[in-house]
């Protein structure tokens, strides 16, 4: 409730634009102003250590980014790497990070009013990092606090110390 | 090395300063600015001490300058500045107003001065004397007397007959005047003036008359300086208009001739206003501080005045000081150098996309791209170069240091310099300074002998210590020799048996002389407050390594050391040398790599724990599998590691087992923590020429890995 009342007030007109992509079956939302920008998938180069979701990190125009495919983390049975296989940029604390989804759908204006409380699910996802269930008609979209899930350290993407 | 020459550190000998003018008048020009800045913002009645200092400084360092380069008239003007600002710093004298004044047009006078200087020294030469003179009045706690301007009554029956002679003015010829101050309330002002004369030399002769009217002195003087001069001299003891300037016989036919001043300097100098108001109407109303100013504005006209207008215009060009030189934050220059380095890869890239191309069929296309082969090239480095700076920059600072440590030490040492041209990152140069002040010090301490030591050993009294630079490959090289006792085996062996660590008198020299960066190391007998603590060494050592630089020392005992310092040019790019483990590339820093061989299987021993060893040369070292501490997933389970590489850090070596060598080059260095995390044994990446990513390795850790 905290949550919706906070995204009504941070946009008072109450609809906020969300990126959707699909992981497998499910179809999730992430705020669109956190997208740098969407690429197609290149093997990246392996980091040894890293959690498996972690693919490694490619150069994206001189600046090294690490990928972490999504896929993995939300343990989808399927993760296959073909062509039609999509990274998204994402900006987040000013740090650059690229997911791998399965695929991006398109851009949705949501109203409050369109999104529900998420019940208390038991999920690979900490619960705290999903904002809401979207409905659309007949689709339920899963919109996503992409910057506290990355932030997260389960993700591995930071340091402890930092 | 392209450029050599000595420098005695005792006398200056024929060491040419001209050089450093240009970083000379950059400086100033920045202090003044600075120092007018402040003196701009100083709250006169509560100023910050801070302030006070800051801008005291300024015209220190100006005056050290100055001085240094020879400009004396400057450093004079400065003299008088800084003991003006020493009082006020020191809360002897209170600021006032006119000493702002005094100061900042001080500083312009300064800045002409400079700019005369910078100009190769044309041109007139604006006269500070009366600067020097009016600060040192206030210097010595007097109030320039201003206020009879202020309190003048508007019906005061001021005798505004400020006469002058109507004899056109030859500079050199001696006059006599008859001079009238008053009325005065004070007739002790009156006698200031006389003391102008007895303080500045060549300004003249002074006598009292007696005086016609009460509260009024009157003065015979003989002079060459005009009425001009003499009007601002006057002006710090009374105001303009109490002064009545007389031509005295003999001189000049219209001698008794008066007129208004106003009417005079209108001639003179029309663009000049100052005078209009002075005669009918005193400034009743006006603050003293512009008033002050405008009779400083006066004084720095003056010789203007008599200059001619050719003279003048060109002055006025040389006013401002030619800037040769832009201060660029670091960010943008990193910012530029990082974007070089992605056009770069983009061009290597190209290149290697356009190799399979038909000649014929892509003629345009091919000689298109060797252009930008080549401007690339060119861009980078012109793109580096901004980075760097001489070697000098961080050499200046020790013939000094040297010299005060030679006394204090009482021994005698020549300082000489090699290669100060040399071109060295600016972050690197920042951070070589220390470990370097630290060698020459050693050199200086332990290293070159007393006199009479030197002089029992036949070699001459005076020890040599020198510091040289040079390019070799892409790294730079810096070398502190000295012709001193050298390093003595024995001594460092017995001292390394006596804290323990794990010697032996097979070791071979430079083994030894390894010794010497242990942590907390000293073999000086006895600790001074210059060095013989052990804290040192393994410190620079330690410094140098950060910068993935190398140490290297060879000495002979008797005859002298010799330390050399192997460092990268720059914190961006680094020597690497490519490994190809499995499928993956990775980068070894290539001041680290000491050898590689192939390996024979049965060079390689087992102990406990399957830890392996191999042998080289009689040692054994802990051999370190890339495949293994990287998981590298091995598809093609024909191919196996069997080529070590032989890296050393932190003193001790390892050796990597890598599938296979594939070159050395350049790399660009990348940050793997700016968007990530930091990874274990790797200390950054770089991007290949052919776009994809690679990882660097940190050897230090590696080793460190193998310790443990």
């Amino acid at each position: 409730m905290s949550v919706i009342s906070k995204i009504s007030n941070a946009v008072p007109s109450g609809t906020r634009e969300y990126l959707t992509f699909r992981l497998g079956q499910e179809e999730y939302g992430i705020d669109i102003l956190k997208v740098q920008e969407i690429r197609g998938y290149e093997p990246p180069t392996r980091i040894a250590n890293a959690p498996a979701f972690i693919k490694g990190v490619v150069n994206l125009r001189g600046t090294i980014v690490p990928i972490v495919d999504m896929r993995i983390k939300f343990n989808c049975t399927q993760a296959d790497y073909n062509s039609f296989t999509v990274v998204i940029i994402l900006n987040l604390y000013n740090r650059v990070v690229g997911i791998v989804v399965d695929s991006v759908s398109d851009v949705m204006e949501l109203g409050s009013e369109s999104i529900r409380t998420a019940p208390d699910i038991e999920s690979t996802i900490d619960s705290s990092c999903i904002l809401g269930l979207g409905s659309m008609s007949e689709r339920m979209l899963i919109l996503l606090d992409i910057e506290k899930l990355m932030s997260n350290l389960d993700m591995g993407l930071v340091s402890i110390n930092d | 090395m392209a450029e050599t020459y000595q420098e005695g550190s005792g006398a200056g000998a024929d060491f040419d300063l001209s050089q450093f003018y240009q970083i000379f008048f950059e400086e100033a020009g920045e202090n003044l600015d600075q120092m007018e800045q402040m003196l701009l913002n100083l709250d006169l009645s509560n100023a910050d001490d801070e302030e006070l200092n800051g801008i005291f400084r300024c015209a220190h360092s100006i005056k050290g300058g100055a001085a240094t380069f020879g400009f004396s008239d400057v450093a004079e003007l400065t003299h008088q500045m800084e003991s003006l600002l020493d009082r006020l710093r020191r809360h002897e004298l209170q600021p006032i107003p006119q000493m702002v004044d005094v100061l900042l047009e001080s500083a312009d006078a300064s800045r002409s001065l400079l700019a005369r200087h910078q100009a190769g020294g044309q041109g007139e030469a604006v006269s500070t004397s009366l600067l020097v003179r009016r600060i040192s009045v206030l210097v010595a706690g007097e109030v320039p007397s201003l206020e009879p301007i202020a309190v003048v009554p508007p019906v005061a029956p001021a005798p505004v007959v400020v006469a002058r002679t109507a004899v056109p003015l030859h500079a050199g010829q001696m006059r006599r005047l008859e001079i009238q101050i008053g009325p005065l309330e004070r007739l002790a002002q009156a006698d200031a003036i006389k003391e102008l004369f007895r303080d500045i030399p060549g300004l003249g002769a002074i006598s009292d008359l007696k005086a016609a009217e009460p509260n009024t002195r009157l003065f015979a003087v003989e002079t060459t300086s005009t009425d001009d001069d003499l009007l601002d001299l006057f002006a710090f003891h009374v105001s303009k208009d109490q002064v009545l300037i007389r031509g005295a016989s003999p001189v000049g036919v219209g001698s008794d001739q008066v007129r208004p001043i106003a009417e005079a300097s209108d001639a003179a100098e029309p663009g000049f206003g100052f005078f209009m108001d002075s005669p009918g109407a005193p400034p009743i109303d006006a603050p003293p501080v512009q008033a002050s100013q405008i009779v400083g504005g006066a004084s720095a006209l003056a010789p203007k005045v008599a200059a001619s207008k050719a003279v003048e215009s060109k002055a006025a060009a040389q006013g401002q000081m030619e800037s040769t030189t832009i201060r660029v934050d670091v960010k943008k220059v990193d910012q530029l150098i990082n974007l070089v380095g992605e056009l770069v890869i983009t061009q290597a890239m190209l290149a290697q996309n356009s190799r399979g191309l038909d000649a014929g069929l892509y003629q345009q296309l091919l000689a298109g791209l060797a252009d930008l082969d080549r401007n690339t090239r060119d861009l980078q480095e012109s793109v580096m170069s901004i980075r760097m700076i001489p070697m000098s920059i961080v050499f200046n600072r020790f013939p000094r240091m040297l010299r005060d440590l030679a006394n204090k030490l009482g021994k005698k040492v020549d300082f000489v310099t090699q290669g100060e041209a040399t071109e060295l990152d600016k972050g690197l140069v920042e951070k070589i300074t220390d470990p370097l002040t630290h060698l020459v010090r050693n050199s200086c301490d332990h290293g070159v002998e007393l006199p009479a030591e030197r002089l029992a050993k036949g070699k001459s009294e005076q020890g040599t210590i020198t510091l040289s630079a040079s390019h070799q490959g892409g790294s730079i090289v810096i070398e502190v020799r000295d012709d001193g006792r050298g390093l003595s085996r024995e001594k460092i062996l017995a001292k390394a048996l006596e804290r323990g660590l794990d010697v032996s008198d097979q070791m071979t020299d430079g083994e030894v002389w390894q010794l010497i960066f242990a942590p907390g190391f000293s073999t000086a007998d006895e600790v001074t407050d210059v060095s013989g603590r052990g804290v040192g060494m393994d410190v620079v050592k330690r410094n140098i390594a950060a910068l993935n630089g190398s140490v290297e020392i060879e000495s002979s005992e008797g005859f002298g050391m010799r330390v050399s310092v192997r460092l990268p040019l720059t914190l961006a790019i680094m020597d690497g040398m490519s490994v190809g483990v499995g499928e993956e590339v990775y980068i070894l820093p290539l001041s680290s790599v000491v050898e590689s061989f192939q390996v024979n299987s049965e060079a390689v021993s087992t102990v406990a724990q399957g830890s392996q060893l191999v042998k080289v040369r009689d040692e054994y070292m802990p051999v370190i599998a890339l495949e293994k501490i990287f998981q590298v997933p091995r598809f093609d389970l024909s191919q196996s590691s069997n080529i070590m590489v032989v890296v050393e850090a932190d003193g001790s070596r390892v050796a990597l087992l890598v599938d296979e060598l594939l070159g050395q080059h350049q790399v660009v260095v990348k940050n793997l923590e700016s968007n990530y995390r930091k990874v274990p044994n790797v200390s950054g990446a770089t991007i290949l020429g052919d776009g994809t990513v690679a990882l660097i390795l940190d050897t230090g850790g590696l080793v460190r890995r193998a310790r443990h």
